[in-house]
């Protein structure tokens, strides 16, 4: 069997989610900034699901200790994340537009990275980070919609976690208190927080004229 | 009364940076919310908080 074309794979998902659905999806452009336990969770989900275009930014390498819980695989330690998961999801998702950024996301880059993005999701592993591009989307980017997770260490309950709407055009998912400075992550709960991450921008994609939803 | 995560606070005419003093918040890890808008870093010392005002103080933590 070989790989099928890109109008097999849109046809097969029109089918089952609808054709202006799939087709809202595969004109959308989202972000992922950071590809460790989150991000790889959930650009691997976005690809599957049908989106466009994922812009994908990390300045790391996969390290072994990764394999625990990311979206990599052992043959792909000590290469850079970028480019690991652009390998991945071209294997899942061969048509899904990929533009990675191998770089410490900051101040001085945020807006030409994330520019052509209309969803920000924020995949950090430190909190000073996260704080600072939610800071900075919601202070200098207001016509963005920024999905940031906060909370998915240890081995508590999968229920503790879930989406809050903060503003307008900010989400916070995560149970908002177990950090790893205290518990392990574990691959689960890290990927179901990336999963509620991944769920919320398609929840917001589905409302109508993509005018941000009171869905939480 | 000003409602800051939830619960009532004595705070009013405390600017925000005067209230988070009070706290154990470290202010490069969080995000403020003030009635449905984010507070911009920079006006942390200029915004004074008012009676009927609401607050959600976003304390991140690590992970991801």
């Amino acid at each position: 069997m070989g790989i099928p074309t890109k109008k097999e794979i849109e046809s097969a998902l029109a089918e089952r989610i609808g054709t202006e659905r799939q087709k809202r999806f595969s004109e959308s452009t989202v972000a992922v900034c950071g590809l460790g336990g989150l991000g790889s969770n959930i650009a691997i989900a976005l690809a599957r699901a049908g989106i466009g275009k994922l812009i994908l930014a990390d300045f790391d390498r996969v390290d072994i200790s990764n394999l625990s819980r990311q979206q990599y695989k052992a043959n792909q330690t000590g290469i850079f994340k970028t480019d690991a998961l652009r390998e991945n999801l071209r294997e899942i998702s061969p048509y899904t537009e990929i533009e990675t950024h191998c770089v410490r996301l900051c101040e001085d880059n945020y807006s030409a990275i994330l520019k052509n993005a209309g969803i920000i999701c924020e995949a950090f592993d430190k909190a000073e980070e996260k704080s600072r591009l939610v800071n900075f989307v919601l202070e200098y980017m207001p016509e963005k919609i920024i999905i940031s997770a906060s909370g998915m260490a240890g081995l508590g309950s999968p229920d503790d976690i879930r989406t809050r709407r903060i503003t307008r055009n900010f989400y916070l998912c995560g149970d908002g208190k177990s950090d790893m400075k205290d518990h392990a992550l574990y691959a689960p709960r890290v990927a179901l927080c990336a999963m509620h991450q991944a769920l919320a921008v398609l929840r917001i994609l589905d409302s109508p004229e993509n005018a941000v939803p009171e869905i939480y | 009364m000003v409602k800051i995560n939830g619960e009532n606070t004595d705070s009013a005419g405390m600017t925000l940076s005067e209230y988070l003093s009070t706290t154990d918040y470290n202010r490069a890890r969080i995000a403020v919310e003030r009635n449905g808008n984010i507070v911009p870093k920079k006006e942390y010392e200029t915004t004074v908080l008012e009676n009927g005002d609401s607050l959600e103080i976003v304390g991140f933590v690590g992970g991801g």
